[in-house]
């Protein structure tokens, strides 16, 4: 092959070719969405790729499993074994909160919510462009993840589904500049929504008014509005709030209380259809169904006694 | 042997676009490399009728796919990085080596600021210095990945 004399199209012919093709998929991809079944088999396509990319931290991980002393083991052992005897006894209260609480609610003929399918997905990788943050999670359609699912870590809520691929899924981060949750402050339920700003640790609130009350160390959790994220789960906590009055809207800043940098372990969510918060007209509770949970009820109350 | 050739040319991209892509911690991220920009400009200045633009693009097209950032954004700039080379591969072929890392240097952040550019136009992403952090690490890795990619050409007898 002789690079002296010119084979083909000329750089230039090249060039437009590409700059006319990337120019048209950014056109379909970000303004009409026409790639979102491609997007899945594309992620699909590349799992392969990523599945690779993980393996050296894999075998660190793996490393740093094997390799410990038996006196650690045994620490560790303690430790969860203290922290299993909290959580149960907490179980136990929650239990019984619980019950109390559904029978409010049946009082109040709001509709009860229905227990919370999860599955434990482990991440991947993290995207390495700063301009999105997003994972790539190891589940995929097969393990029945749909798009738009929320996702949280042991800590709170950390981001939703974005594409799903066969064995593997890519999750968007609330810290995205595309992203947004709408959330309540858990301590008066003032409504916000948090948006993410492209920062690994911070969550911007706009358009929120001088009267709101909120201060710093506020804990915001998800409303449910939207209908995307379950009601209820901590989102982030309030670091600054600065009332200037010679802007229109207080500046409301927040930080995830999700470990977003050190994300190993997520938690994939199957909410129920219909949440309930919006369902006042469809009657959720048939005579029927309240006699079955009363005997439930019943049942369980017996069973505590004896 | 050109399919012999051709395979080890897309085995060095794919490693290339394994290491864009492993997990680093967070503090050595905004630190890596653009390995998939050094190993298209090697192979281009080295090989140009085989290598050039349109396979940069489809890398690029790769690259956005495994970063999940909109479809053609990195398609784009690597095409236009690589276009440079492309036009003056017997200029730049004849510099010394680290005369090159600085012209890959230029290029990567030429890549790094279309990049930055096309987000900005589609979403409302807020420039940081720390974007342009990857070209200092990428000057330092020419040389060695310069190196290296020869030896692995010289002995393949890639032509």
């Amino acid at each position: 092959m002789n690079p002296i004399f010119k084979h083909g199209p000329s750089p230039q012919h090249r060039l437009l070719l590409v700059l006319f093709c990337s120019a048209s998929l950014i056109f379909f991809d970000h303004k009409m969405n026409s790639f979102e079944n491609v997007r899945g088999f594309l992620q699909s396509m590349v799992s392969p790729l990523q599945y690779l990319a993980t393996t050296p931290k894999q075998m660190m991980n793996w490393a740093a499993e094997n390799i410990v002393t038996r006196r650690q083991l045994i620490n560790e052992n303690q430790q969860y074994k203290i922290a299993e005897l909290s959580f149960h006894q907490q179980l136990l209260e929650l239990e019984i909160i619980k019950k109390e609480n559904e029978r409010l609610r049946l009082l109040l003929a709001s509709p009860l919510r229905g227990e919370v399918k999860k599955m434990v997905a482990e991440i991947l990788s993290v995207n390495s462009d700063p301009y999105s943050h997003q994972v790539v999670i190891n589940r995929g359609s097969d393990d029945g993840v749909f798009e738009g699912q929320p996702v949280l870590d042991d800590e709170g809520i950390v981001g939703q589904v974005l594409h799903v691929g066969i064995n593997s899924s890519r999750v968007i981060l609330i810290t995205d500049v595309t992203h947004a949750v709408p959330v309540r402050v858990s301590r008066n339920g003032v409504r916000l929504v948090a948006s993410g700003a492209g920062q690994i640790d911070r969550l911007t609130h706009n358009f929120v008014p001088h009267s709101y009350d909120i201060r710093s160390g506020d804990l915001l959790v998800t409303s449910g509005l939207g209908n995307k994220y379950p009601e209820g789960y901590p989102v982030a906590r309030v670091t600054t709030v600065v009332h200037n009055d010679a802007n229109a809207f207080a500046m409301v800043r927040s930080e995830p209380v999700a470990k977003i940098e050190r994300l190993r372990y997520l938690l994939l969510l199957w909410p129920e259809k219909s949440p309930g918060i919006f369902a006042p007209s469809q009657k959720p509770v048939s005579p029927k169904q309240t006699k079955n949970d009363k005997s439930e009820n019943k049942k369980g109350s017996t069973n505590a006694d004896s | 042997m050109p399919i012999r050739n051709l395979l080890i040319i897309i085995f060095t991209i794919l490693i290339a676009l394994i290491a864009s892509i492993m997990p680093l911690p967070l503090s050595i991220d905004v630190f890596r490399p653009d390995w998939v920009l050094v190993v298209l400009v090697y192979w281009c200045l080295a090989l140009p009728a085989r290598v050039n633009i349109i396979t940069a693009g489809f890398v690029g097209l790769l690259l956005d796919v495994l970063l999940g950032s909109i479809l053609g954004v990195h398609t784009l700039a690597m095409a236009l990085a690589v276009y440079i080379i492309a036009g003056n591969f017997q200029k730049i072929r004849n510099f010394s080596v680290w005369q090159q890392a600085l012209i890959v240097g230029v290029l990567s952040a030429l890549y790094h600021l279309i990049v930055f550019w096309m987000q900005r136009f589609l979403t409302d992403a807020v420039f940081l210095p720390s974007y342009l952090y990857p070209v200092i690490t990428t000057i330092i890795l020419w040389p060695w990945a310069f190196l290296l990619l020869r030896k692995v050409r010289r002995h393949f007898r890639i032509t």
